[in-house]
């Protein structure tokens, strides 16, 4: 039954290979800024996913702070991204 | 995997959960890449937040249960945050979207009344 489990996890990786591709691909040739700030997020996503796939198949918690840091810091950034968008500036005086 | 085989309350749900997030992920980014306008394309990217990462990292949490012997829910944190964040993502990319296709109509407008 492990076996079985451990194909689900390279199923799993292959799955978000793809759609890292995928929204990579989006990055590249999205018409608009606002596309490209979507693909970016995500793509940040599918990456903390990938680094949580790494931790269940190697068992180790390492990843796991990865994967939290991924999370915070893409969200800062998406955040950043769309009030540059909307206003012009990051950080208002 | 040459460790010990992890217990069957960790595979059965475990193998159940991999596949769904894998394929949901696919799936999403699938949307994204093919759908036309911009707020087609949110729909689709919120199935990866939402349903991939929460299967995701529900297994997570099961096969670091079964490794460490004893319940491990610190993945709860990366749920917690994700879940809290996504929402807002949304209405920030929104609004800056919003603006800007605001923009660009009344710039076409001010082009036209002056040619």
């Amino acid at each position: 039954m492990s076996t079985v489990f451990g194909y689900a996890v390279w199923f799993a990786q292959i799955c978000v290979a793809c759609a890292m591709l995928n929204t990579a691909l989006r990055v590249f040739i999205g018409p608009a800024a606002q596309d490209r700030i979507l693909a970016f997020d995500s793509l940040y996503t599918n990456g903390m996913i990938m680094l949580l796939l790494l931790g269940i198949r190697s068992r180790s918690a390492a990843y796991f702070d990865m994967a939290l840091l991924i999370a915070l810091f893409g969200f800062v950034g998406t955040v950043a991204f769309a009030k540059f968008l909307l206003r012009g500036e990051v950080i208002e005086p | 995997m040459s460790e010990i085989p992890l217990p069957m309350w960790v595979t059965l749900p475990g193998t159940v959960l991999l596949v769904l997030g894998g394929l949901t992920s696919l799936v999403g980014s699938l949307g994204l890449l093919r759908l036309r306008d911009f707020f087609m394309r949110m729909h689709a990217t919120s199935m990866t937040t939402t349903v991939s990462s929460g299967a995701i990292l529900i297994a997570s949490i099961l096969a670091s249960t079964a490794v460490m012997g004893r319940p491990s829910v610190h993945e709860l944190l990366i749920t917690l945050c994700v879940l809290m964040s996504a929402p807002i993502t949304a209405v920030v990319l929104l609004q800056a979207a919003l603006h800007r296709n605001r923009e660009r109509e009344s710039e076409e407008k001010s082009t036209d009344k002056t040619s």
